[in-house]
């Protein structure tokens, strides 16, 4: 769902722009703080792999497709923090090199699939750790709704942008943007939990910072 | 030699991109969504290009520049990423 340049206004860009630049302020400090010489590299492979998954389109319904996010499963395993910045480096090198997603509408990108889905991916997966236990069950179950319901909540705030912009009435964009990602975002669990699920049987210890 | 278990996951990202040429072509959620609404049209030509749409310009065949344009780019995520978190990291106590 990366917005490209002219679906969103002047306004708009730029409330996205100091939003996402007054949470990415906050993820470099709490990161400073928190992250450990292991998760150096693995900040590194979750920033690859998030790139390269995410160039893999699924089809959905009625001639759509979608790809992976990923914000649920970088916060996941490295917490929400390390999370957006991971999150910041792909959309920052779609925009600049790919032309996905635009320059004036980067703020809004890093917002949505940012600093939106790695909050709802951290909260809505810890919630329901605690809640279904720490054994696998809470994983995949915490994992597959954390990651749907991120991709959900980004493409709300997606259609919120759209009509406060003018680009859509948001009696047009919101139930539209919500119905297919709640498709897509069924793809977004199921990968997310394969991940989840391969990582736990090949490298537990990388998972101890937020899995047990 | 045993590989550095972070090796191998580059390796693994890097594996991804070598089936990107299978992706759907389809548009994706808000392109479908702008075209249904009637607003695709407000979308503008970004000001530049290096690598748009995924294909490494001056490739004939579209496969390969597609998987080298997601090799370029994962590689560069990678080392942002993992440099980022070099900087960031907590320092340990001694």
């Amino acid at each position: 769902m990366h917005i490209p340049d002219g679906f969103v206004n002047i306004p708009v860009a730029a409330a996205t722009y100091v939003a996402s630049g007054g949470s990415l302020a906050y993820a470099v400090r709490r990161t400073n703080e928190e992250l450990g010489e292991k998760q150096v590299p693995l900040m590194g492979v979750m920033g690859a792999f998030i790139f390269a998954a995410q160039m893999l389109n699924f089809p959905v319904a009625g001639g759509t497709s979608g790809h992976l996010i990923g914000g649920a499963l970088a916060t996941i395993l490295l917490g929400p923090w390390a999370g957006m910045l991971i999150m910041t480096s792909v959309l920052v090198v779609q925009a600049l090199i790919f032309q996905d997603g635009g320059l004036v509408a980067l703020g809004a990108n890093v917002f949505n699939m940012g600093v939106v889905a790695c909050l709802v991916g951290h909260y809505l997966f810890t919630w329901l750790k605690r809640l279904l236990g720490e054994g696998t069950q809470g994983t995949v179950i915490g994992g597959f709704v954390a990651a749907w319901a991120s991709v959900v909540a980004a493409a709300i705030a997606c259609a919120l942008e759209l009509a406060i912009s003018g680009t859509s009435a948001l009696a047009v964009a919101l139930p539209a943007m919500t119905i297919v990602h709640v498709l897509i975002g069924v793809g977004e669990g199921l990968i997310t939990v394969a991940v989840l699920v391969f990582l736990t049987a090949t490298r537990r210890d990388l998972l101890q910072f937020r899995l047990s | 030699m045993k590989l550095k278990w972070w090796i191998i996951g580059l390796l693994i990202a890097l594996a991804v991109t070598l089936i990107s040429p299978l992706a759907s072509p389809w548009p994706d959620g808000l392109e479908r969504v702008a075209e249904d609404k009637g607003f695709i049209e407000h979308a503008q030509d970004a000001p530049y290009e290096i690598i748009p749409d995924y294909v490494f310009p001056g490739i004939s065949n579209e496969a390969v520049a597609t998987i080298l344009a997601g090799i370029v780019g994962t590689l560069i995520v990678f080392g942002l990423a993992y440099g980022l978190g070099a900087m960031l990291k907590r320092r340990e106590a001694t």
